[in-house]
C-alpha cells in the first residue's frame, strides 16, 4: 500500500489534470491540424459562394419579381437559412463517416479506452469537438455575412450559440445512429434522403408557407426548419421571444436526447 | 539501449516482508456472447514481474481474457481482481496503471510516429515535458527514433507494433497485456520484437502475452496456461508442461501421404505414443535415435526424418488432440 501512495503521489505531482473530455478534445484538435487550411478556406469560400449565387444571382432576379419575400430582400433572406443549413450539413457529416472511422477503420475509440478514458469521455469528447468546429464555421460565416451587409442586428451575436445548437441537435441523434451501423451504406442514403430534402425544404430558400399544407405541417416538425426560424429572426433583428424560446426548446430537446440515446449506442458498440 | 523511465527503479517492489499480491487474479471467470462461452470460468494468478501467456488456437477465449483484464470489457461471471483493484468498479484506475497492445492496431495512420505517442500520452493525464522525454525513449528503445516524424500509414507491420508496443508503454505500466503482439509478422520483426519484450521484462515490467505460436510462447513465459474452447486445458511453466504431458524428444517421419496409416500401424507398439498428422507421424519418445534406429531395423524407409525436442506444440496436441492452426 505504501507502493500506491507513492504512485498517487507522483501522479498527482506529474499530472497535467485535463478533465477527461478536454482530453479526447484534444486529439481532434491535433488531427485538425493537418487539415486546418483547407477547412477553412472551404468555411470561408462556401458562403462566399452561396450568397454570391442564390443572393445576389438568383436574388435579383426573384426580387424583380416578387420584390420581397416576407418582407425583406432575398439575400437577407436565405443568409441566415444557408448558415444553419450549414450547421446542419458539417455536424451531421463529422456524426457519420468519423464515428464509423473510429469504431471500424482507425479504431480510434478503442485506443482511447484502452485509456483511463471512458465510453462517456469518448462521446463528449467528440460532440464537443463537433462543437468547436460549428463555432469556427459561424464565425467565418457570420463574418462573409456581415460584408455581404446581411447583419442587421447585434443579436447576430446570438446566432453563434446557436448555430452550435443547431449543429449538436443533428451531431448527437446522427452519432447514435452511427453507432449501430455496419458499414457507410445508410449514410449515402441518410444524405439523399435525409439531408437534401430538409436542406430544400425547410425554408432555406422559400418561406415555407409555399408549401402545400401538409408539406407543411411536415417542414414545421424538422429540426432545420426551427434552427433556420431562429437563425433568420436572431440575424435579421426580428426576434418574437417566444417563438424563438420554442425553438431553443425543441433544438434542445433533440441535442439532449440525441446524446442520452448515443451513450446507450455507444456502450453497446464499444463495451462487449 | 537507454533503460526505460521508472521501470528499472525499485519504486515497484514491495517491501520483503509484505505478502506478495498478484498483479492478475481470477477465478471462474466467465464471457458469454450470447449462446458462445467464450471463457467458460477459468482461474489464473499473475505474480509481478513474470511473463505470463494465454496460448491457444484462435476461438480459444484468449482474447476475451485479456479485454476483461484491461478492463475493456465487462466480466461474464466470477471474481477478477487487477492490480488489487476490481475491474467493475475501478476501470479507469486500472486501465492508467495498464498498457494494452491490442490484437488489431489502433493506431491514427495520418498522424505521425510520434505525434501518436503524445496523443495517447495525453489520454492518461500526462504533462507535455514528461510526454516528451518518455516518448524520446521510447522512440529509441523500439527503434524508431529516426521514423518519428513519418506518417504511420506506408509503415510495415513490424513498425506498427513496435509503435504499439511503445505507446503502450508511454504512462509506464506496471502491467503490459499483449494481445498476439507478432501475428503477421516476418520472422526478423518477431526476433526483434522478442527482443523487446525480454528487455522490459528484464525491468521489471509484468507481461501477458496471447499467442498462437509455440516458439513464442516458449521462448517468452515463465509460465502460462493453454487454452482450449474457453477452458483452461492446462497451466505451468513450459518446461513441466513439456515434461507432464510429452516425452523429452520426438521423432518425425514422413512417408507418402497414402501410406500413413498403413505405416502408423506398422510402427505400433515401438513407442507408448505415435499421432498421425496429414503429412507425418509423430513418435514420442525419450531417445529419438533409437528409435529411428528401430524403424530402419523394422525394414521402414521414411522419406524424411527428424530428431528434435518436445515443444509446447506437442503438448497441446496431447491436450486437445488438434494442432494449433495459425
Amino acid at each position: 500500500m505504501v507502493v500506491d501512495n507513492e504512485r498517487q503521489g507522483w501522479a498527482i505531482a506529474q499530472g497535467a489534470h485535463a478533465p477527461p473530455t478536454l482530453r479526447v478534445l484534444r486529439y481532434y484538435a491535433h488531427a485538425y491540424r493537418r487539415l486546418w487550411r483547407s477547412s477553412v478556406t472551404v468555411s470561408f469560400l462556401y458562403p462566399v459562394m452561396y450568397l454570391t449565387a442564390m443572393g445576389l444571382g438568383l436574388g435579383t432576379l426573384i426580387n424583380h419579381h416578387v420584390h420581397l419575400v416576407d418582407h425583406v430582400k432575398y439575400l437577407d433572406f436565405i443568409a441566415p437559412g444557408l448558415l444553419a443549413a450549414t450547421a446542419m450539413q458539417i455536424a451531421t457529416n463529422d456524426s457519420m463517416f468519423p464515428v464509423m472511422a473510429a469504431i471500424k477503420w482507425i479504431r480510434t475509440y478503442f485506443a482511447m479506452l484502452a485509456t483511463p478514458l471512458t465510453v462517456d469521455d469518448v462521446l463528449i469528447g467528440h460532440l464537443a469537438w463537433i462543437a468547436v468546429r460549428l463555432t469556427m464555421m459561424a464565425t467565418i460565416y457570420l463574418g462573409v455575412m456581415a460584408a455581404f451587409g446581411v447583419v442587421h442586428s447585434l443579436l447576430a451575436i446570438v446566432a453563434l450559440p446557436v448555430t452550435v445548437l443547431i449543429g449538436l441537435a443533428f451531431a448527437a441523434p446522427t452519432s447514435a445512429f452511427s453507432a449501430t451501423q455496419e458499414n457507410e451504406r445508410s449514410f449515402i442514403l441518410t444524405y439523399r434522403l435525409g439531408l437534401i430534402p430538409l436542406f430544400l425544404f425547410s425554408g432555406t430558400f422559400f418561406p415555407v408557407g409555399q408549401l402545400p399544407g401538409w408539406l407543411q405541417v411536415v417542414a414545421y416538425c424538422t429540426p432545420l426548419y426551427h434552427g433556420v426560424h431562429l437563425g433568420r429572426a436572431l440575424v435579421l433583428g426580428q426576434a418574437q421571444l417566444w417563438p424563438l424560446l420554442g425553438d431553443v426548446a425543441y433544438l434542445t430537446v433533440l441535442a439532449v436526447v440525441g446524446t442520452l440515446v448515443a451513450r446507450v449506442t455507444y456502450r453497446r458498440r464499444l463495451v462487449v | 539501449m537507454p533503460p526505460l523511465p521508472g521501470h528499472s527503479t525499485g519504486a515497484l517492489e514491495t517491501r520483503p516482508d509484505a505478502p506478495v499480491e498478484p498483479v492478475v487474479w481470477a477465478r471462474d471467470l466467465e464471457k458469454r456472447f450470447g449462446d458462445l462461452v467464450a471463457v467458460d470460468r477459468v482461474g489464473f494468478e499473475i505474480t509481478r514481474g513474470e511473463c505470463f501467456g494465454f496460448l491457444g488456437p484462435n476461438g480459444a477465449g484468449k482474447t476475451s481474457t485479456m479485454r476483461m483484464i484491461a478492463c475493456m470489457s465487462p466480466l461474464g461471471g466470477g471474481t477478477l481482481r487487477v492490480l488489487g483493484m476490481d475491474p467493475v468498479t475501478d476501470g479507469p484506475e486500472i486501465r492508467s496503471r495498464i498498457g494494452l497492445v491490442p490484437q488489431e492496431d489502433t493506431l491514427d495512420l495520418e498522424l505521425t510516429v510520434l505525434d501518436n505517442l503524445v496523443i495517447y500520452g495525453r489520454y492518461f493525464d500526462l504533462p507535455r515535458k514528461v510526454i516528451r522525454e518518455r516518448a524520446e525513449r521510447l522512440l529509441h528503445f523500439a527503434q524508431l527514433w529516426d521514423r518519428r516524424d513519418e506518417r504511420v500509414e506506408p509503415l510495415s507491420g513490424g513498425l506498427k507494433r513496435r509503435l504499439t508496443i511503445a505507446r503502450a508503454l508511454v504512462s509506464e505500466p506496471d502491467l503490459l497485456i499483449l494481445d498476439e503482439p507478432t501475428t503477421g509478422l516476418d520472422p526478423q520483426a518477431r526476433h526483434l520484437l522478442w527482443d523487446r519484450l525480454y528487455r522490459l521484462k528484464q525491468q521489471g515490467v509484468t507481461l501477458i502475452v496471447t499467442t498462437h505460436y509455440m516458439d513464442e510462447a516458449e521462448q517468452l513465459c515463465d509460465r502460462l496456461v493453454v487454452m482450449d474452447h474457453g477452458r483452461i486445458a492446462a497451466s505451468g511453466t513450459p518446461r513441466s508442461l513439456i515434461a507432464q504431458h510429452s516425452t523429452r524428444e520426438v521423432l518425425e517421419l514422413r512417408f507418402d501421404p497414402d501410406e500413413n496409416e498403413t505405416m502408423a500401424a506398422r510402427l505400433h507398439g515401438l513407442t507408448e505414443r505415435i499421432e498421425v498428422l496429414p503429412d507425418r507421424i509423430l513418435l514420442y519418445t525419450d531417445d529419438g535415435d533409437h528409435v529411428l534406429h528401430q524403424v530402419e531395423g523394422l525394414g521402414l524407409e521414411a522419406r524424411n526424418s527428424l530428431v528434435r525436442r518436445s515443444t509446447l506444440e506437442d503438448v497441446f496436441l496431447r491436450l486437445t488432440g488438434r494442432t494449433l492452426i495459425d
